[in-house]
């Protein structure tokens, strides 16, 4: 699936492709007006995509941090609704590209088509739904995304056999979200030899779509070595512990990001 | 088009998993290899002869079926109608739950699994799979809500008696659903040499379907004892108690294609449908997607799980099987909501009527039998999924 509509995340892939940095935040953590500050802080910190967390009462793809995140957000009173309502407007002064991450319940109550269209309004260039798998995304939603330009991202993991990657690779576009290992969220620590072999058997393959590698990064020499075998690589867990252990601020966030991209 | 025709009027699943509009396999990809091995597999294993022979011996021998098809004469006095009821409560272990567990240990195997995972509410699915993991050795783990874990305490410790690792569940609200999580996140953390036994016909394709087949002994037994006793194969009304669904699913299984069949679902109402405290699937749901398949579940306008609540643990779930999702919403199964006072209230009925302690969860169904315009000469079968032991504490509170 191709869109025509112009996408900052595949702009931003034609302009560079070399270590970028994708974070991970839940929306409305710790607390529920933080969205719009984290969001700003990654931006002057200069990561390069920012994925925004919509809260989800079962998680099952992320480990504990994330759920956590997810259940204090959810008792902040976050929903999509209140997501789109502090987004409006950030086009004004946000300019990386944003993505949304979460459940694919929660934006099936909301409307697909409402979603889609919300996206496009406020200035969201695309989606993670690890839940809503591509062959039921293509054979029900994918024209909607397409009509409003919402970019659907793809995991692959290890365990993934090569024809699917393939498909999966057709399918997309924006990029491959490489998921480093069989896990969950914020459960792998380091890089490991299997983990390398993976990302180089990857690489040989000579995907369309540019990839970013996520899960157990987080720190400098993980995002060093994921970068060598992708085009950068995505941060999750480790920055919500350090939302929560150092707060909010431009300064908390940028020493976060010195630490992972210098 | 065919395909979509076809489903609207099969209770059949469809070669991609649907029931209707529900069903199918939303699961993030790290468990799409699992359970694409397990769809591409779960037929050919159960069809194959070696696994037909292992699995009917072990539900004669070791389970003890087939189970008796009892008819109730005093209860049926009390009810003006005949009544029979499918002694599942008589199975090894007390509950439908091992015929599941004996059909899916015996395709984990088959598949090279070494390890099995599981989720469990009130325990008797932990109990079924702690028990056929102890007879095949296998090692077990099982995830259960640390709530749970002090409410049904004696399952606890059967399961670890039988040698399983029960980890308690400490995210979200700690009950079932939460187990159910874990257990996919820890399936998600070791894909290879593990198999995860889903307790209910709930869960991502083909987990519904396989369930309700390895479940189906209980409709096709029903209707070999149904002609034997009375000449005719076919019920007027087949009920059962709907958790997920799994005992429901095994004792409509036979009758889903025969519309002279009535289905009767009972669902658990708790303090009442809109008490705020209920876990009534379909009163009070609304379709969405939980646990891997659409379905119709308990959520709020902004699509969060809603936490249930059942004086019964195994039907304390926010969610149904999809096959039930589409029998309530093709209008081929009547379901009834049944309260915690309803359920107790049946339950020391059927004790003093016939000498049979059913489980609160079948103590729902039976309580469904009030709520039906029985005529004289209906025939009524009532599932009896389980027995009343591991609720002794809960009706000793109401002698
Ligand atoms: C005796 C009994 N009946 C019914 C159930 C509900 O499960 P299902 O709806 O899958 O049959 C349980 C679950 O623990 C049970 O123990």
């Amino acid at each position: 699936m191709t869109t025509t509509i112009p996408n900052r995340i595949s702009t931003l892939f034609e302009q560079r492709n070399k270590r970028l940095l994708n974070v991970y935040f839940t929306a409305g953590f710790p607390h529920l007006d933080d969205t719009r500050m984290v969001l700003r802080g990654l931006q002057d910190a200069g990561v390069d995509l920012v994925e925004i967390g919509m809260p989800y009462s079962d998680p099952v793809a992320d480990g504990e941090t994330i759920q956590q995140s997810n259940g204090v957000a959810l008792e902040n009173g976050m929903s999509i609704k209140t997501l789109f309502a502090q987004l409006a407007g950030c086009r004004e002064e946000i300019t990386v590209p944003i993505l949304l991450m979460g459940y694919v319940n929660p934006v099936l109550q909301y409307g697909v088509e409402n979603f889609c269209r919300m996206c496009r309004q406020v200035g969201v260039d695309g989606v993670i739904l690890p839940d809503l798998p591509l062959d039921l995304f293509l054979a029900e939603y994918a024209p909607i995304f397409r009509e409003y330009g919402i970019l659907n991202v793809h995991l692959i993991t290890p365990q993934t056999t090569d024809a699917r990657i393939r498909f999966i690779d057709q399918e997309s576009d924006g990029f491959i979200y490489m998921v480093s290992s069989a896990s969950i969220t914020g459960s792998v620590k380091g890089i490991s030899d299997g983990m390398r072999a993976y990302f180089e058997r990857i690489e040989a393959m000579n995907l369309r779509n540019p990839r970013l590698i996520g899960f157990g990064i987080s720190d400098q020499e993980t995002f060093n070595t994921a970068s060598q075998h992708a085009n950068g690589a995505i941060v999750g867990s480790a920055f919500i512990r350090h939302l929560q252990d150092h707060g909010t601020s431009a300064e908390s966030i940028r020493s976060f990001v010195q630490t992972i991209r210098p | 088009m065919q395909d979509i025709l076809d489903t609207q009027t099969s209770f059949a699943v469809s070669d991609t998993g649907f029931y209707g509009r529900f069903g199918g396999a939303f699961i993030p990809e790290m468990l799409y290899p699992n359970v694409e091995e397990l769809r591409q597999n779960y037929l050919s294993i159960i069809a194959d002869p070696s696994f037909q022979a292992e699995f009917w011996q072990l539900l004669e021998d070791y389970v003890g079926r087939p189970t008796p098809l009892f008819l109730a004469k005093r209860l049926s006095a009390k009810k003006g109608a005949t009544i029979y009821l499918k002694r599942e409560d008589l199975c090894h272990t007390g509950a439908h739950k091992v015929n599941n567990t004996i059909g899916q240990i015996l395709v984990a195997q088959r598949l090279g699994k070494k390890r099995i995972v599981a989720e469990t509410g009130a325990g008797q699915h932990g109990v079924a799979t702690a028990t056929v993991c102890a007879l095949m050795g296998l090692e077990c783990i099982v995830y259960m809500g640390a709530i749970d874990m002090e409410r049904q305490k004696p399952n606890v410790d059967r399961m670890r008696m039988l040698g399983a690792t029960v980890i308690p569940a400490k995210s979200g609200s700690q009950t079932l659903k939460d187990a159910t999580n874990e257990a996919m996140r820890h399936w998600i953390n070791n894909p290879v040499d593990t198999h995860y036994i889903i307790g209910s016909v709930v869960g991502p394709h083909p987990y519904p379907d396989m369930v309700a087949r390895f479940q189906s002994v209980i409709s096709q037994e029903v209707r070999q004892q149904l002609l034997a006793k009375t000449g005719r194969e076919n019920p007027d009304y087949m009920v059962a108690c709907v958790g997920g669904g799994s005992n429901a699913a095994g004792a409509f299984f036979h009758f889903l294609h025969e519309p002279s069949v009535r289905l009767v679902a009972a669902e658990a109402a708790g303090m009442g449908v809109s008490s705020g405290h209920s876990a009534a699937t379909t009163a009070l749901g609304k379709p969405g997607v939980l646990h891997g398949s659409r379905t119709i579940l308990m959520q709020t306008d902004d699509g969060q799980v809603t936490e249930p609540y059942s004086i019964s643990a195994g039907l304390d779930y926010p969610g149904i099987g999809p096959l039930h999702a589409h029998l309530f919403d093709s209008g081929r199964g009547d379901f009834y909501a049944i309260t915690d006072e309803e359920a107790l209230a049946a339950g020391f009925e059927l004790s003093k009527l016939e000498g049979i302690i059913p489980a609160l969860e079948t103590a729902h169904a039976l309580a469904a039998l009030d709520k039906m315009s029985l005529k004289a000469n209906d025939v009524v079968v009532v599932c009896l999924s389980g027995r009343g032991d591991k609720d002794l504490s809960t009706y000793s509170k109401h002698l």
